[in-house]
């Protein structure tokens, strides 16, 4: 018989005495000592937690004891994330769900009641304001939007019904950047929740919570896995808000598997480390594309013509690795042929991965939208998406200058 | 506790940190030490590590030894054993062995100084006269591969005591639900983990059980000196397919009775290779050495040229044509030209490996649908 390992996790170890990015993305959310001595978490892949008498059940429920009982409530990967996650994002707490919209949903699900409405910036994610806009009005949810970043707009259509005001930033694919204060102080001046998508930013770039909003979600099928392997979602935020959250996921159960907590626990040790070299990848591939005379316009906050440069400035870190372009005189086929031309990036959705990713929107996201449909979203046909990954820079510029020039 | 509780339970203690009913996979390669005196479970995974150890301890329960090892695939664990021999011992094994075993036997241990006589085992007589002063070991496969010929345990045990050698059983294809060859006297038995201990056809793994406690320690110190150790993702998915094991081996054998059984009648079909059949060589030794089945492996000619054997294994719709065995999904291949192209030609025809001869390795499919899929591969052959 194998001897059983005696040592507990000490919850009172997880604090860790620093607060650099890389020793939080290391050390955060971990118990020093771990289950069995290991100096990695262990996965724990049961479904089922069991108590050693029917005493130890009473006290747990009596007594409102944090332990584990059955994985839809959680598992022991997963709130090691949740307490990373919420080192690193200067936050409470964290939920952790299986995938990014499923986070979203349970956001929303679980603080939001019939005859509430939300207001989004509309650059916001499609799917996200499509749950809002098609199914939660089925719930008596209003939804409106209004322009990104037109804070005025923002704030005429706050009503005394209004519960959530929702943003990304920076915004996907067109790179918006909110002023995350500005937007917290709003909705706090109207008694309104905020919310800010800062998967494009991630935690290594900006904090929102600490700039005063309320939520903060991430993809973290994106940077934070940040090897295209996972899917994964998170909100962050103060414990109490947190609090039905958790308790609903409890019962929709969109919570995240064990294998698959290990894999992000995994990939967020290196977050900062990819996420400097995500962010210098972005920044020069991004100088290099508006110095190309076959490109008519760049959009990277790091550029300094673009709209919100002087905000992401003052507030971000890095401005990632999502560097959009407009092919000039192109039309959609052309843009295709670019795009088919690369060697390095692979064409897909998603970003945030070690592989950089290339895409054109309007084949990739919004091929079965009308052009006049299409014109709404601002999703131009000569736009181009590119995802940097942690590839070397010069041999990411050297592949795109190859492609501009066989595809002319 | 009985072999299937056992299956369940042994090595699977809740987890003491929160009760979790599946204990933890542990990835760590190190381990933090409580104190600076020497004193720890766990230091490095080379050496031992939580979730292998639960494996191992499953295993040496089945198996009903002292001790058991995981290794990174069944070659590791042959190899393992094979580094207790020295230049200028002397090491018996049978012909119809794994074709892989056999390659490491005459191409590797035979080039540093081992030397090797191949024997039919299912003959002890033969066995005995094998044997010589510096015979330190005999290999068997209680069923052998491909030809699933049946050697008496308990008969080389008695050979290999008298002369001072260890016995070791590569007991893949019977499995320790079938036999359990430390019981009959076996000093040492091997398994590919890979097969029915995994039985998913998703990992590479070789498991060694020995005995006694010292020889276990021996071997132990050779796994740790040698490192070729099963990970800790492996082992938790080893752990996981040893709780079906059981009813794995029983329903596939029961299948491969069937589908031996029918073979047998077919015009066909010149030879069918299935100790369970009356007719078949081994039968009475299988019979008093095997419980609840006689395996899952079929193996049989049929009345045609290698061409035919081949268009046979490419007509099947169920039967994937791929070498392995032992999972749920059934396989089929031509030893002559798949699991056993590591023989020499003429050694594979003198150990009795025909061209023509087809092996199955019956997984969970329903039977009768596993009959059928023969039944039209064999009128795709007999129509050309």
């Amino acid at each position: 018989m194998v001897e059983p390992i005696q040592t507990m996790p000490d919850p009172s170890t997880k604090k860790v005495p620093a607060s650099g990015p890389s020793t939080l993305s290391v050390h955060a959310g971990e118990a020093r000592v771990k289950p069995g001595f290991s100096i990695t978490d262990p996965i724990f892949a049961s479904s089922t937690y069991t108590f050693p008498d029917t005493q130890a059940i009473v006290d747990f429920l009596e007594q409102g004891q944090s332990r584990e009982e059955y994985g839809r409530y959680g598992n022991p990967g997963e709130r090691v994330v949740e307490d990373k996650l919420a080192a690193l994002d200067a936050g409470e707490a964290s939920v952790l769900f299986s995938s990014g919209m499923a986070a979203f949903v349970g956001l929303l699900m679980a603080h939001v009641d019939a005859g509430d409405d939300i207001v989004f910036f509309d650059e916001c994610y499609h799917r996200s304001r499509e749950f809002c806009r098609r199914h939660l009005t089925r719930f008596g949810v209003g939804f409106r939007e209004v322009r990104t970043c037109d804070y005025d707009a923002m704030e005429a259509a706050i009503t005394p019904r209004t519960k959530f005001l929702i943003s990304e930033s920076p915004t996907n694919p067109q790179l918006s950047v909110v002023d995350i204060e500005r937007f917290a102080e709003i909705g706090r001046r109207n008694g309104v929740l905020t919310l800010i998508d800062a998967t494009l930013s991630t935690p290594y770039n900006v904090k929102p919570l600490e700039a005063g909003v309320d939520f903060v979600l991430h993809s973290a099928t994106k940077y934070l896995g940040g090897h295209n392997d996972l899917l994964a979602g998170a909100v962050t935020g103060s414990a109490e808000l947190l609090e039905p959250v958790r308790n609903l996921r409890g019962i929709m159960g969109g919570v995240n598997a064990p294998h698959n907590a290990y894999l992000l626990e995994r990939g967020l040790k290196t977050l900062a480390l990819r996420m400097e070299r995500h962010n210098a990848n972005g920044q020069a591939v991004a100088e290099f594309l508006a110095g190309h005379p076959r490109v008519q316009r760049v959009l990277y906050p790091g550029l300094p013509d673009h709209p919100f440069h002087a905000i992401a400035k003052q507030t971000m870190r890095g401005y990632g690795g999502l560097v959009t372009f407009f092919l000039r005189d192109a039309d959609w086929r052309q843009t295709a042929a670019v795009i088919d031309a690369v060697k390095i990036p692979r064409i897909g959705p998603s970003l945030g991965g070690v592989e950089s990713l290339i895409e054109q929107p309007m084949v990739m996201s919004y091929w079965n939208y009308s052009p006049e449909e299409r014109a709404g979203f601002r999703i131009p046909d000569n736009m181009v998406r590119m995802a940097c990954g942690i590839e070397d820079a010069e041999d990411l510029i050297a592949d795109l200058a190859a492609a501009l020039d066989v595809a002319e | 506790m009985q072999f299937r509780t056992r299956a369940i339970h042994v090595g699977q203690e809740a987890d003491p940190s929160n009760g979790a009913v599946v204990p933890p996979i542990h990835l760590a390669s190190t381990f933090v030490l409580p104190a600076a005196n020497g004193n720890a479970q766990y230091d490095y995974a080379r050496t031992g590590s939580p979730t292998r150890h639960a494996f191992e301890a499953v295993m040496a329960s089945l198996d009903g030894g002292a001790r058991g090892l995981a290794f990174a695939s069944g070659m590791a664990a042959t190899h393992c054993v094979t580094m207790l021999l020295k230049p200028g011992d002397h090491l018996v094994t049978g012909t119809d062995i794994y074709g892989g075993s056999w390659r490491l036997f005459n191409n590797v241990l035979a080039e540093r100084g081992i030397s090797i006589t191949a024997v039919d085992t299912t003959d002890l007589a033969a066995v005995e006269d094998a044997m010589c002063a510096e015979t330190r070991m005999l290999w068997i496969e209680p069923t052998g591969n491909p030809l699933l010929s049946v050697t008496d345990v308990a008969g080389c045990a008695a050979l290999a005591q008298k002369a001072g050698a260890l016995l070791v059983a590569d007991n893949t294809l019977a499995t320790p639900v079938l036999c359990r060859p430390l019981e009959m006297g076996a000093d040492i038995v091997m398994h590919s983990a890979t097969k029915y201990i995994g039985g998913h056809s998703d990992l590479l793994g070789g498991l060694l059980v020995a005995r006694a406690p010292e020889v276990g320690e021996q071997l132990h110190w050779m796994q740790n000196a040698t490192g070729a150790v099963m990970g800790p993702l492996e082992s938790f998915l080893c752990c996981r397919g040893v709780k079906t094991l059981e009813l794995r081996v029983h329903a596939q054998s029961a299948t491969a009775f069937r589908l031996a059984s029918w073979l047998y009648q077919q015009p066909l079909v010149k030879q069918v290779h299935y100790p369970g059949l009356e007719t078949d060589p081994g039968h009475t030794v299988a019979a008093n050495q095997y419980h609840g089945g006689f395996g899952a492996m079929v193996s049989f000619e049929i009345d045609s040229d290698v061409q035919g054997a081949q268009r046979f294994v490419e007509s099947t719709r169920l039967f994937q044509l791929a070498v392995s065995l032992g999972a749920v999904e059934s396989l089929i291949e031509v030893p002559a030209v798949m699991s056993h192209g590591a023989y020499a030609p003429e050694a594979r025809r003198a150990v009795g490996i025909t061209d023509g001869l087809i092996r199955l390795s019956v997984g969970l499919e329903e039977a009768g649908d596993l009959e059928n899929d023969l039944a039209q591969a064999m009128n795709t052959v007999s129509s050309l």
